[in-house]
């Protein structure tokens, strides 16, 4: 029987997406330059909800937009062709702080891959990393510079992330075959 | 989302779903070409072979770039140029490329079913890009995306293929495409060269032009294919202009948004007055534009993850 349990409930997410947009806040002190990009497709909703408590703290709009990583990731043999959502960038990233925003950090494999996608777009002055949840078992030299939590897992396990966006409860469990 | 398969042989055995995913990939490799860097590293490492053994140049560069823009290295082929001319069969020519590690073989053959052939036998991916008069399923997808992407819609639309379809590889993988995703879809053209027999895949056919461009949606104009007809299938060129070339008398009877296509090259004074053929209802040079998003989305699926192959029937 696949064992579930839960690690984050619909208020303990709201908290954890408060504490990190305060601390994005406060490690760039020039918020104007401050754009959220979210990872398709974990990412895009969590970017936008960060998007509006950093203009709730800062007072002023935070840009935020979306990126498919789809075209960039060394595994396309690997696994059937996935399906391609919108990439987005709304503004001109170079010379900007790009906050790229992703729901579960595992190999560290999808944020390589952002980092290449985004490249495309321009040259930002600055790239951190927000997670809702590092799991740990990274596969390449990525850290994340905001976590909402921390969970050691093993490799087999699953960590699911549902949002009210997609028309669910908020809710992270762990899944265990 | 929906695709599974290591070959693009034909639309006849693609379901609507499959379509529908290419469609919907093309849309964002159309996102790329509208970057100020238009490459993406996804078939990085892949090599692509452009097996040509019929002349062509929209087809064969558009592959070629798609291939470019992903990252793949590219290698062309053409027939006047190789060892076929020496005496060597097909097959021989497709194992020696794969014997370089082709990834990917996009074929152009005048005989019907050759890319079917090669895909039985070859471990590389086989991409028909025309078998003689059977099937140019990317053209059929890049004329579905444009059909889609300007009317927002291919379901009940009306969509009339006007000119010679006997010998056209274009319009059979049109009607499959659009019939299998709710198009109607009417052929006309000179009764040699549009049999009844068509009816039997899911159209209209009528002789009077009048009555097929009346309430049509999308006008898609094929060429008259010179080279492949073995008689003489209607008196003049002349003659044909006159009774189904369109021009703007026969425009004044469609309808105010009727869409003009044509899959190229096109005989200005044949089969469309030069004066529609750049009108602003006529969106040709698009369907090359979204020609180039549908072969990087092809290209892209059949090198993702193998599913259970399909070798088609």
């Amino acid at each position: 029987m696949p064992e579930s349990h839960v690690l984050l409930t619909a208020v303990a997410i709201e908290r954890a997406l408060a504490r990190i947009a305060h601390e994005i806040a406060e490690r760039n002190d020039n918020p104007p330059a401050v754009v959220l990009i979210g990872v398709q497709t974990g990412g895009v909703h969590l970017a936008r909800r960060l998007s509006n408590l950093l203009e709730k703290i800062s007072g002023h709009a935070v840009p935020v937009g979306s990126l498919d990583v789809s075209m960039h990731r060394d595994d396309l043999d690997g696994r059937p062709a996935p399906e391609i959502r919108p990439t987005s960038i709304p503004v001109d990233i170079t010379g900007t702080t790009v906050v790229l925003v992703d729901d579960v950090l595992f190999s560290g494999r999808t944020t390589r891959a952002a980092l290449d996608a985004m490249n495309d777009f321009g040259r930002p002055a600055r790239v951190q990393l927000a997670v809702l949840v590092d799991r740990g078992h990274r596969e390449l030299p990525i850290k994340a510079d905001f976590v909402g939590k921390n969970v050691p897992t093993r490799r087999g396990e699953h960590i699911n992330v549902r949002l009210r966006e997609d028309g669910n409860e908020d809710q992270v469990c762990l899944e265990r075959p | 989302m929906s695709w599974n398969r290591k070959h693009l042989l034909d639309i006849e055995s693609l379901s609507p779903g499959e379509i529908v995913t290419v469609l919907d990939t093309a849309k964002a490799f159309k996102a790329v070409g509208e970057r100020a860097i238009k490459k993406v590293p996804a078939l990085r490492g892949k090599t692509v072979v452009n097996l040509f053994i019929e002349p062509s140049t929209r087809t064969r560069i558009s592959f070629e770039l798609a291939a470019m823009r992903l990252t793949a290295d590219v290698i062309n082929f053409s027939a006047e140029a190789s060892s076929l001319k020496k005496g060597e069969t097909l097959k021989d020519t497709a194992r020696n490329l794969e014997a370089m590690n082709a990834d990917v073989i996009i074929i152009r053959h005048s005989a019907a079913g050759a890319p079917h052939f090669l895909a039985r036998f070859l471990g590389a991916s086989v991409v028909n890009a025309g078998d003689g008069a059977h099937e140019h399923p990317t053209q059929a997808l890049l004329d579905t995306f444009t059909i889609r992407e300007k009317k927002g819609r291919i379901e009940g639309l009306k969509v009339t293929i006007l000119g010679d379809i006997l010998y056209s590889r274009v319009a059979r993988s049109n009607i499959w495409a659009l019939t299998k995703l709710g198009a109607r879809v009417t052929l006309c053209g000179p009764p040699t060269l549009v049999p009844q027999v068509f009816k039997e895949l899911g159209c209209e056919v009528t002789w009077d032009v009048n009555e097929a461009i009346r309430d049509a949606d999308v006008i898609n104009l094929l060429r008259i294919q010179h080279e492949r007809q073995r008689r003489t299938t209607f008196p003049s060129l002349g003659e044909y202009t006159s009774l189904f070339g369109l021009n703007r008398a026969r425009m004044a009877q469609a309808k105010d948004d009727v869409m003009i296509m044509h899959p190229g090259p096109i005989n200005r004074g044949v089969e469309i007055d030069s004066e529609i053929a750049d009108c602003g209802r006529s969106v040709i040079l698009e369907q090359v534009t979204n020609g180039l998003a549908v072969r990087m989305a092809v290209l892209f699926l059949i090198n993702g993850g193998k599913g259970p192959q399909e070798v088609g029937n």
